[in-house]
């Protein structure tokens, strides 16, 4: 059964790419959804397994590490193959009727988007520094080639940035790998926490940590390295923008986040903790500040998602040297305000979409009598947004009262400033683009209404971000699952 | 200082050289080679490092060889982009050109 499940997680993705390249947008169009159901019921299944038995690890084929790949199959890692499921089924969903078919290239979005895919899954369940490298590449290859997609000289400019950023990060990261290897002749997450545990912090693996955290935080678009995202992001298609937003941001700071939580109270110190924390504050200020300020609707969720990111990245200070209550109350808080940000900023750009879709431009003042033409789409925008402003019941409120809690418990009581400063400022920018939509004055009459399907969409994912906050604790319970230790070389 | 540090210490030295050149090139294709350099570079630490009592390592020489693939494939959509660019905004640098019409 699990093995059949694990073959049809990591197979059905990649020999969905090859099969859509063969074939042009409609063809590729039934095909994938037919793929989208076999993942969407292989992650529930693999779900069901892990949260009825606990969590596993699998060699895959066979062959064992360090030559074989070999997969972690934990709570945390399920949670996020279903996430990844239910958005990019949406997002592909959408993306099936959003893209016009007869643009001939839009074929290629499909075997685009299937290796995407296979790259986040590939990430989600790599146990070691290797296979989280090749997944973070497929990733991050694909990725551009979303944005690049039929694009314009603007959009070949931000696919190439993209590309030289994700390129450097993936380097520095793999020189980290090398000297981790070189170092303790291990590849494996686990096996490597085992050395240093017992040999104490070594200023060799200090500073391969500090090159990997460097690579995966310029991946992630930490502030101040976060200038490739806001124009990739802003001018891709809004399908693409939404997967890249929900879930491709979310790769490489998982890596980081695994990484610190396995080898952080060893190899990092008080100081790297407290920068990346203020480096993530500062983002979450400064992105939301730059959101409130940008002229065209597409950007200005682009910018929300840099703040956005910035929350992610007080996992660092608050679980170093916490105790173990507060350390995983800081962790349950990332996990949501990871899953509640994807739902939330996937609804968020695909609503968006429609709101550019219907009066035809993208700029904010253009939207000036669209509450009245398009109030759904409008409305689901509203909904993600009250969940990244973090307003109860949302998983955006669920996820900042866990860490406004954390941060009590540890005693950093200066992140309540970045949680309640971020908060005001969110909420800012989702008004201005209200206002700028309750605007009656406007001399243009005839709007295009998009299909009703494109408008049901964003309006499913914002209400599951809303809901998240009710069903908060089941999904933490699956998260927080004890994983029989023991594997991995 | 045995040979196998030596070619780790030549990856270090390439890395530098490689990241110098991908920050100060403007030339999209000059990067991409900068980009080249600092991937040799860091295969060549990979491979230095991991000799363990003056026996080469199999595993790293597996990765490296996956790295390289990898690196061939960064390199060809890199490759694909910069010509598409340049035949569409015939510009070699990421600079904004004041004339392009802003979207």
């Amino acid at each position: 059964m699990t093995l059949w499940l694990m073959a049809g997680l990591l197979f059905t993705p990649l020999a969905w790419a090859v099969l859509t390249l063969l074939m042009d947008f409609r063809k590729g169009r039934v095909v994938t959804w037919l793929g989208m159901l076999v993942q969407l019921l292989v992650s529930l299944g693999l779900w069901a397994v892990v949260a009825g038995d606990g969590g596993f690890h699998y060699a895959l084929g066979g062959w064992q590490a360090p030559l074989g790949i070999e997969l972690r199959v934990d709570g945390l890692a399920v949670t996020f193959v279903l996430l990844t499921a239910l958005v990019a089924a949406a997002c592909g969903w959408h993306a099936s009727i959003y893209l016009d078919p007869a643009k001939s290239w839009h074929r290629y979005f499909w075997p685009l988007y299937w290796f995407l895919w296979a790259g986040l899954n590939a990430v989600w369940l790599g146990g070691d520094l290797f296979n989280l490298y090749v997944g973070l590449e497929l990733i991050s290859l694909s990725a551009v080639g979303l944005v690049a997609l039929g694009g314009q000289a603007a959009a070949l400019r931000a696919a190439i940035r993209y590309l030289l950023a994700a390129l450097l990060g993936s380097l520095a990261y793999l020189l980290g790998v090398a000297l981790i290897y070189g170092q303790s002749g291990s590849l494996s997450l686990a096996g490597i926490a085992r050395l240093t545990e017992q040999s104490g912090g070594d200023p060799g693996l200090a500073f391969a940590l500090m090159l990997m955290m460097f690579g995966l935080a310029l991946k992630t678009a930490l502030f101040p390295l976060h200038r490739w995202l806001p124009p990739a992001h802003g001018i891709a298609k809004s399908p693409v923008s939404a997967l890249l937003s929900a879930l491709v941001v979310k790769a490489s700071f998982y890596i980081a986040a695994r990484l610190w939580l396995e080898l952080g109270d060893e190899l990092g110190s008080y100081a790297l903790a407290q920068g990346m924390g203020l480096l993530g504050g500062t983002a979450v200020i400064w992105g939301s500040w730059r959101a409130f300020l940008q002229p065209k609707l597409k950007q200005v969720v682009a910018y929300s998602s840099v703040a956005q990111i910035g929350y992610l990245f007080l996992l660092f200070p608050l679980t170093w040297g916490a105790s173990e209550a507060v350390s995983m109350q800081a962790q349950q808080g990332i996990t949501l305000q990871v899953i509640s940000h994807a739902l939330a900023k996937a609804a968020m750009f695909l609503a968006a979409g429609n709101l550019i879709m219907s009066v035809g431009s993208n700029r904010v003042e253009a939207l000036a009598g669209v509450s009245r033409f398009l109030p759904f789409s409008l409305f689901s925008f509203g909904l993600a947004g009250v969940s990244l402003m973090g307003l109860p019941p949302s998983g955006g409120f669920a996820a900042k009262w866990l860490l406004l809690q954390a941060s009590l418990g540890s005693g950093q009581w200066w992140w309540l400033v970045v949680l309640l400063l971020g908060g005001l400022l969110s909420a800012g920018y989702v008004f201005r683009i209200y206002r700028a939509s309750f605007v009656e004055d406007s001399d243009i009459d005839h709007f295009y209404h998009p299909p009703r399907s494109l408008e049901v969409i964003p309006m499913i994912l914002a209400l599951l971000s809303l809901g998240l906050g009710l069903a908060a604790e089941s999904v933490l319970s699956i998260m927080a699952l004890p994983f029989e230790e023991g594997g991995g070389v | 200082m045995t040979s196998s540090l030596l070619y780790a210490f030549a990856g270090v030295a390439l890395c530098g050289i490689g990241l110098f050149g991908f920050i100060r090139l403007r030339h999209l294709l000059r990067k991409l080679m900068a980009f080249n350099l600092m991937g040799s570079g860091v295969f060549l630490v990979m491979v230095g490092l991991a000799q363990r009592q003056g026996e080469p390592d199999p595993v790293p020489q597996a990765l490296v060889l996956t790295g390289i693939v990898v690196a061939i494939a960064a390199t060809a959509l890199a490759v694909v982009l910069i010509r598409r660019y340049y035949h569409l905004s015939g510009q070699t640098t990421l600079d904004e050109s004041p004339k392009e019409p802003s979207q």
